[in-house]
């Protein structure tokens, strides 16, 4: 299989290793070849978290700038700061909720504008998928499941090679019994939105 | 169970890179693993610990990686398999204990696992470990996958076992922190009981007997070198008259590449996973009908210098080249896109790059640098140190933990770090040429590894400074690891000692000793000056639980805090803690319930006193 690429980043905190940690689970259920690579040396400290899924034949865990298939940013200012890992052909999903970082509160840096940053990325890239995860989290029930709701919203666009039942059967797998219920809503909600997001 | 444990043998399962090396210890019979936590490495040490409370593996948290080295060192020459387990700089505190044990050798399988980090994602360097191979002359084995990780560590031991020496093996974070596909094997049970036998005239390393050793070591770098000749690792794969040799993860970037350029059938390609001794013969037998050679490799052009030295004594003139200008670079990691243009633009294969998106109209995006976390007691500390300073000309050495990242500002706490235990040794040379007040900075865990020996020298040269410790009784950088501090009875963790670092300090010598509180602002403050007015040695010991540590057993959250109405928008709370906690609304300061640890350091800064508790609903 032709390898695809898919990158996500996040703000430590957000789950996206768990997010991560569920695709590769799906794909292992799907029979489809994956790795992934992750840096999470300072995550718990609210650094930046980036991983690299890379489904199908190849030997690299990493991908390099301009080689994603598929960028999901689980924030929308650390999505525009991934952009260099796009091309034309790339879909970008996002959530829109912002988390500004605490450089802006102690006036280090400007918040850039979210409609601003919709535009950019729309106008460079094959397609968009943007919207309010967190919104769409609060409603599953748990304001944690932002990563849930992106990997509906994921597998929706139907890029990546693991099928949403797979993914549902990954979830059951990997996430705790308490959070099962709403990450499930999280995930639905997800897909569905994405549908619309179109 | 614990799922390395699994005796599902012939599954596939999803596993983490040093979760598959931990496995493939477990399965090679490891009876005895010891660590000081370093990442890339930590995620085999928590999950070996784990292990231990459930299977006959002995696991130890060791004070520092000489004193693991020591310990598995021990328990290999008494006949059972052993692993030390540290990250690339962790080898250099162990290269004492290592560069002589490898002229004694080992009776039951060692492995040491260096953990290296090129880019250095979380390292003071990016040394690379295979020039340890050289300098002590054991093997280095180097895996290129996950998967294949596992499988090369249950032949590490064996290696180990069949040319009695320890085997170095060495990973880079890309191989511990990526995550594959790995099948599960069979776990063979461990040598339970080890016995030593006297033999002090091969393991007293007095001149004589060591002379008689160095004479073994070099009998034993030959017949590893005969082994590296013949090792599965060491492969050649395709056709061609152009070759590549890489290594590690390098390997991954080249195959993808020859694939993406379509030349599979134009170069020849050799990956040494058995990378000291190099396999000369092989490495020969490869260049001799080849036009010219790139040797990909991350770091230092250490398989280059050989395969150069190995070519000019055999006569051989093709072009070799690796690191240069135009070609690889020795800093930082690789990556596809990298090797992939390398390739092409070394071999003269037509290529276009994939085109990148235009990013010249982006606009300048916040930085998001690591932050303590929110109620960090570190925070607080750091905070309290910089007002009962005000006013005098500080230097402030720091040391090696979650605790370095107060040199950013605003609490600029940090100007010199070297290694673990720096803060305090480079101190005494600070006091001793400059008339500025010297605070050193260190936390308990760093105390414990490398700030003893410094504090000594401090008290014994007489040397003017205050050391901070910074006891939050964890190794907080590296996931919480237990240290010598640690009140294990607490964590519900039988059989283990304690170590007061009050004690300790005083039996150090030193005169003065404070104990704070930091959540106590006003009070930590003049504890603080009265240490820093006295000449002379001083302690400060800052206690307070690491805040997300603690975290994990409390039964019920603390009570946040908010901002009241009574704020004036002076700010301090921002610009003099920076907890991010805190956010801005508008025009108005905030605080998140969620972050918020209830700690009140904040309501203690606000001259307004307008940071008050939440009210229980
Ligand atoms: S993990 Fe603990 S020590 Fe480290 S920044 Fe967070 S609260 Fe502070």
């Amino acid at each position: 299989m032709k390898p695809i690429r898919l990158v996500i980043v996040a703000v430590g905190g957000q789950g996206n290793l768990l997010a991560s940690s569920v695709l590769g689970e799906a794909a292992l259920l799907a029979g489809v070849e994956v790795k992934m690579s992750e840096i999470h040396g300072m995550a718990q400290r609210g650094g930046v978290v980036e991983s690299a899924i890379v489904f199908g034949d190849a030997k690299s865990t990493i991908i390099s700038n301009g080689e994603a298939d598929v960028l999901l940013g689980f924030e929308p200012s650390e999505t525009l700061r991934a952009l260099g890992k796009c091309n034309g052909n790339t879909v970008v999903i996002t959530n829109l909720s912002p988390l500004p970082p605490f450089t802006v509160a102690i006036g280090r840096g400007v918040y850039p504008d979210i409609e601003n940053v919709q535009g950019l990325i729309r106008s460079k890239v094959s397609r968009l998928v943007a919207f309010d995860a967190q919104a769409l989290a609060k409603e599953a029930g748990n304001v944690l499941a932002v990563n849930m709701v992106l990997l509906g919203a994921l597998i929706q666009a139907g890029i990546v090679p693991v099928s949403a039942d797979h993914v549902r059967t990954a979830i059951k797998t990997r996430t705790k019994q308490e959070f099962l219920e709403s990450n499930q809503k999280a995930f639905e909600l997800g897909f569905a939105a994405a549908g619309q997001a179109l | 169970m614990h799922k390395l444990l699994s005796k599902d043998t012939g599954s596939q399962v999803l596993l983490l890179g040093n979760e598959a090396i931990a496995r493939g210890a477990i399965e090679a019979g490891v009876r005895i693993a010891s660590t000081y936590p370093g990442t890339p490495s930590s995620e085999i040490s928590n999950n070996l610990f784990q292990v231990s409370q459930e299977s006959d593996l002995y696991f130890q948290f060791s004070t520092n990686e000489k004193v693991a080295l020591e310990v598995a060192a021990a328990a290999a020459n008494s006949g059972v398999r052993s692993l030390a387990i540290m990250k690339h700089v962790g080898v250099n505190v162990a290269a004492d204990a290592l560069m002589t044990l490898a002229y004694v050798g080992v009776k039951g399988g060692l492995v040491i696992i260096s953990a290296d980090d090129p880019y250095m994602f979380s390292s003071q360097n990016e040394q690379d470990n295979r020039y340890y191979g050289k300098l002590s002359g054991l093997p280095i084995l180097e895996p290129s996958s996950v998967a294949e990780a596992k499988e090369m560590i249950i032949e590490a031991f064996n290696i180990s076992e069949a040319l009695k020496e320890p085997v170095i093996f060495r990973t880079t974070t890309r191989i511990n922190h990526s995550t594959g596909i790995v099948e599960l094997k069979d776990i063979t049970p461990p040598v339970l009981k080890g016995d030593f036998v006297k033999d002090p005239f091969n393991y007293v390393t007095v001149p004589a007997v060591s002379r008689k050793l160095h004479v073994k070591l070099l009998e034993n770098i030959k017949k590893a070198e005969s082994l590296s000749d013949n090792s599965p690792y060491n492969r050649i794969s395709g056709s061609g008259s152009f070759g590549i040799v890489t290594n590690g993860v390098s390997f991954g970037y080249v195959s993808d590449a020859l694939n993406d350029l379509d030349i599979k059938d134009k170069i020849k390609v050799f990956r040494v996973g058995f990378s000291h001794p190099m396999p000369r013969e092989k490495i020969l037998s490869f260049l001799k009908d080849l036009e010219k050679v790139l040797i990909v490799e991350e770091g230092e052009p250490y398989m280059e210098e050989t395969i150069k030295a190995f070519a000019q004594e055999a006569g051989l003139t093709l072009s070799i080249r690796g690191k240069a200008e135009n070609l690889f670079s020795r800093l930082y990691e690789f990556d596809p896109g990298t090797v992939r243009k390398v390739i092409a633009d070394y071999f003269d294969i037509p290529y276009s790059p994939p085109e990148t998106v235009d990013l010249s109209d982006i606009p300048e995006i916040p930085a998001r640098p690591p932050n303590l976390c929110a109620g960090c007691s570190h925070r607080a500390t750091f905070y309290e140190v910089k007002k009962a300073a005000e006013g005098t000309d500080t230097v402030c050495p720091t040391d090696i933990g979650c605790y370095t990242l107060g040199f950013l500002p605003p609490l600029s706490m940090g100007d010199f770090l070297i290694c673990m235990g720096s803060s305090v040794g480079s101190g005494c040379g600070f006091s001793a040429v400059t008339d500025k007040k010297v605070i050193s900075f260190i936390g308990d865990s760093t105390f414990f590894h490398a700030g003893i020996p410094g504090l000594i020298n401090a008290v014994f040269n007489n040397h003017n400074l205050t050391l901070v410790i910074l006891d939050n009784g964890t190794t907080a950088m590296t996931g919480h690891q237990p240290n010598p501090g640690v009140d294990m009875a607490a964590l519900q963790f039988g059989g283990f000692g304690k170590v007061s670092i009050e004690q300790m300090v005083k039996a150090c010598g030193v005169q003065h000793v404070e104990i704070i509180e930091p959540y106590k602002v006003k009070k930590s403050i003049s504890a603080i000056k009265e240490a820093l007015d006295f000449e002379g040695v001083s302690v400060v010991i800052s206690r307070e639980a690491c805040a997300l540590f603690a975290k994990g057993f409390k039964k019920k959250p603390s009570r946040a805090f908010h901002v009241s109405g009574k704020c004036k928008n002076h700010k301090d709370c921002i610009n003099e803690l920076a907890c991010p906690a805190f956010f801005i609304d508008g025009e108005e300061v905030k605080i998140d319930p969620v972050q918020c640890t209830g700690c009140a350091v904040c309501a203690q800064v606000c001259p307004e006193n307008a940071i008050l508790p939440v009210k229980e609903a």
